[in-house]
């Protein structure tokens, strides 16, 4: 686990959750609010059983699945195959169309949407194509969770924008609007917006999908240095494995539905199973996995 | 199961449009509890007005002068055919009041404030900008929705105004040119339309302001993923709100015609 104890512990309470996870056995399911037994539970984000339905098209048919606080999951898949959704619906952007989704033990599937925004405070989310609010500036954009939920003095919330900024090489754009930005630009000022708040979890949509792989391993870096200076705990869904191999401490692979693999990095390269061997490989011909 | 299948279709649309109807009207609460929780900050709202008010003056300037001129060319032959030209002055100015100016005036903004917003809303919908603002703990409703009610509801009476001006200018111009005398033109116009029919118009037009407003936006939140689902949403908000204007001008007509039966009674425009 990266946010081990070499670092100063900016938050207390973060660090010592930190040292709990990673220890039990995974997916056990356990659906009564787990908040009142007093330990804190394994996953700080869980989803049981969870189906997703469109119409009549279906994306996830009985999902289980949990994140561990502290580590950075690295959620593959290939397009269409419902990361998005997936991370729509941890946020509770959008509900799940049976099962039950827990944050820190504690159920969100039916909150409405003014109950839901305690919870969404604990997150950011860095969105696919940035979804920057194409008629605010860029200092707007970093500073709105800010002005939305607290009662800083302009001059704090100018300090802590340029401190943000400054984290991800964007300080000095603060009057651009985005469409005078590029892409990767863009996305950084994306993850500026989601970190503005410093949330316990962030979740990366797709952040390199698009850029040139210099660039992407620029923003890769940065998700590093987010996780390491503010000590949170990561959610990426990507399609690119270099970027999965970098900076995830788990990975796990969606394919039609379900979670085929899961486990470390090194696990997951000599997973036997074909269609797992296929997607890290990028090689579709592949019709039995290597043996080791 | 054949023979049910277009039963079962009926249902399902029929199913369909009243949930989207029910889904419509809590969007329309939600709006209304905002305005009178919290009322719209100056900064959210200035860009707006600018967009809604000045930005359709051309059009509202053009509509106005355009009915009133033809109107005047309408009447004038049959009024003078009767030997009372002047007395066209009334037709047109009350025309142009009541009816023409507040229907014309929101069928004009419907279309370009109101495909506008649809379709500035729905690409902040497919760009995940909405998504992006919930996940901000935000309500996209109060920053999003409710500036935009507020300008046209409060700028859609003087736009409305305006084009009443216009038109009665424009009606009057025509007229003149066909050498109508000044004076009994004004004097009966003057004499036949009440304070009634001008406040009625732009009573109308308050109503016709909410519902562009508020279509528009729905349809913009509504809008389906692409370039192509921001399209239909701004031409089905422009169609939708033409129709809501239609409609609402029909049954606000019908009950201010009551009321002022009940008020006033029954008068003769010509004796
Ligand atoms: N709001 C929505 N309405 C209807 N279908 C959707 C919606 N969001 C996603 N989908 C569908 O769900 C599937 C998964 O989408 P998504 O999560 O965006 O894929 P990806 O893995 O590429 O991020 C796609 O087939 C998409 O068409
Ligand atoms: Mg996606």
């Amino acid at each position: 686990m990266r946010s081990g104890g070499a670092w100063p512990s900016l938050c207390s309470r973060r660090a010592e959750n930190g040292k709990t996870a990673m220890t039990s056995e995974a997916g056990k399911p356990n659906s009564k609010d787990e908040a009142a037994a007093g330990a804190p539970p394994e996953f700080l984000i869980r989803l049981e059983h969870v189906s997703k339905r469109f119409g009549r098209h279906t994306v996830f048919k009985d999902l289980s699945l949990g994140f561990r606080r502290g580590e950075t999951t690295v959620v593959l898949g290939a397009s269409g195959v419902g990361k998005s959704v997936l991370l729509k619906l941890i946020l509770g952007l959008l509900e799940p169309t049976r099962g039950r989704i827990f944050v820190d033990g504690s159920e969100i599937t039916h909150l409405s949407e003014r109950q839901l925004v305690p919870v969404r405070k604990r997150f950011g989310m860095v969105f696919q194509g940035a979804a920057l609010f194409d008629f605010m500036t860029v200092y707007e954009n970093v500073a709105f969770g800010l002005k939305e939920h607290t009662d800083l003095p302009e001059g704090d919330v100018r300090r802590i924008v340029k401190q943000k900024l400054a984290l991800v090489d964007m300080d000095g754009t603060q009057n651009l609007l985005p469409e005078q930005l590029s892409g990767g630009m863009r996305k950084r000022v994306g993850l500026a917006r989601a970190i503005a708040m410093e949330p316990e979890v962030i979740l990366y949509d797709e952040p390199t999908t698009g850029l040139d792989p210099v660039t992407a391993d620029t923003i890769n870096d940065l998700i590093l240095r987010c996780q390491r200076e503010l000590r949170t705990t990561g959610i990426m869904v990507t399609h690119d494995m270099a970027s999965a191999f970098k900076v995830g401490d788990r990975l796990v692979l969606l394919y039609e539905g379900e979670a085929i693999a899961d486990g470390r990095p090194d696990e997951i390269r000599r997973h036997p199973d074909v269609r797992v061997q296929r997607f890290i490989t990028g090689n579709a011909s592949l019709t039995a996995a290597p043996k080791t | 199961m054949k023979l049910t299948a277009p039963i079962a279709a009926v249902g399902r649309a029929a199913i369909d449009q009243v949930g989207d109807l029910g889904n419509f009207a809590v969007f329309t609460a939600q709006t209304f509890a905002w305005i009178f929780t919290d009322l719209t900050r100056w900064r959210l709202l200035r860009p707006v007005l600018y967009e809604v008010g000045v930005l359709s003056m051309p059009v509202i300037i053009f509509t106005g002068a355009f009915v009133g001129m033809v109107l005047a060319v309408q009447s004038y032959f049959q009024f003078d055919a009767l030997g009372r030209a002047s007395w066209s002055g009334a037709v047109i100015n009350l025309s142009v009041v009541k009816e023409l100016g507040p229907v014309l005036a929101g069928v004009m903004i419907a279309g370009r404030v109101g495909g506008a917003l649809a379709a500035s809303l729905g690409t902040m919908k497919v760009t995940e900008q909405i998504d992006a603002m919930r996940s901000l703990g935000a309500d996209p409703i109060r920053h999003l929705v409710v500036p935009r009610f507020v300008a046209c509801f409060v700028l859609i009476p003087f736009l409305t105004i305006y084009c009443d001006f216009v038109g009665i200018l424009g009606g009057y111009f025509v007229t003149w040119g066909y050498g109508v005398d000044t004076y009994e033109y004004w004097q009966h116009s003057a004499s036949v339309i009440e304070n009634w029919d001008v406040f009625t118009g732009v009573l109308k037009s308050c109503f016709f302001g909410a519902a562009i407003a508020l279509i528009s936006c729905y349809k913009g939140f509504q809008s389906r993923m692409g370039a192509e689902g921001v399209g239909r949403a701004a031409t089905e908000a422009f169609v939708v709100s033409f129709m809501a204007i239609l409609l609402l001008d029909f049954f606000i007509v019908l009950l201010l015609q009551g009321i002022y039966d009940a008020l006033w009674g029954r008068v003769a425009i010509f004796v």
